[in-house]
């Protein structure tokens, strides 16, 4: 089964709230010296067939109309080997 | 005059939406998010709730509703279109609006009855009001952060798209405290507090929310 592995994250100059929440929580644990964590989405999509220029264009498309909103949201796509 | 509410799987508020539109004197029928026509309707309402549980983001999902095609259509064509709360979250997914509504900036979900001024009195919906005028009609939400890029919120403000602002402490970090927004025709409005929990003083703090809908029935007649 092929698959392809679309990642979105929050654009860097937007407020993450949830990411602060958790940069908040980790030194209370005790894992100290993080500077900052951004948290984001994570696609696996799975498909028949071989993985083609088509398809990988075909998975872009569809980040950009549903996956990731482009007005906070970036996104990048690579194939999971 | 007979507003369309859509239900999509997890909406809340239509109910009391409809009902604020029959209490403003027009008719409300219901529509489905799998219905295809708007049939003879005459203006549209989005309302609160979770629709399909706010999954992925909220209204990214109902945008691509059946009924949603032909709502941005005619909204398109002029139509009245009133998004509330989850609602405007759909408006600003279907690029109808500008912008989108992130998670409140203290994470925490808001439920209170929240201090408006109306900034724009030359939409369908707020011909009611008066420039400068406070209400106060309820806030609840969990995503209701307005954000935008600078570009967008400058030409927002200076075009006077800026509908309605918090009062107060800005309670969920949108930019500028922007509680709702119109698109340029003032016939598509988003807003992200509730009028239609503030139509009567049995179950509201106030009966300011009422404006909005005797609002779109006077911009409908005068058609």
């Amino acid at each position: 089964m092929a698959r392809i592995i679309v990642n979105v994250m929050l654009k860097p100059e937007i407020l993450d709230p949830q990411g602060a929440a958790v940069a908040a929580a980790l030194p209370r644990l005790g894992f100290a010296g993080l500077t900052s964590v951004r948290q984001g989405k994570r696609f696996e999509i799975e498909f028949e067939g071989p993985v083609t220029a088509e398809k990988i264009a075909e998975i872009e498309k569809a980040a950009e109309l549903l996956l990731a909103n482009l007005v906070i949201e970036n996104f990048t796509v690579r194939v999971d080997e | 005059m007979i507003i369309g509410v859509v239900t999509f799987p997890g909406s809340l508020d239509d109910r009391d939406a409809a009902r604020a539109v029959r209490m403003a004197g027009a008719e409300a029928v219901s529509l489905w998010h799998n219905d295809h026509s708007l049939k003879n309707i005459d203006g549209v309402i989005l309302p609160g709730g979770f629709s399909y549980g706010d999954y992925l983001r909220c209204g990214a999902i109902a945008r691509f509703a059946p009924i949603m095609q032909e709502v941005a259509a005619r909204a398109q064509g002029g139509m009245p279109l009133l998004g509330i709360c989850n609602g405007f979250q759909v408006l600003c997914e279907s690029h109808l609006l500008p912008g989108v509504l992130t998670r409140n900036s203290d994470l925490h979900f808001l439920c209170r009855d929240q201090e408006l001024i109306i900034e724009n009195n030359s939409t369908q919906w707020t011909s009611e009001y008066s420039v400068g005028q406070h209400i106060t009609i309820p806030l609840k939400n969990g995503e209701g952060s307005y954000q935008c890029d600078d570009d967008t919120l400058a030409m927002l403000e200076n075009e006077g798209r800026v509908l309605a602002r918090y009062v107060g402490e800005n309670p969920n970090g949108s930019r500028n405290s922007i509680a709702g927004i119109t698109n340029e025709r003032g016939n598509i409005v988003g807003l992200m507090p509730h009028p239609e929990h503030a139509v009567e003083e049995l179950t509201g703090p106030t009966t300011d929310g009422l404006g909005f809908f005797t609002s779109v029935l006077k911009s409908l007649i005068a058609l």
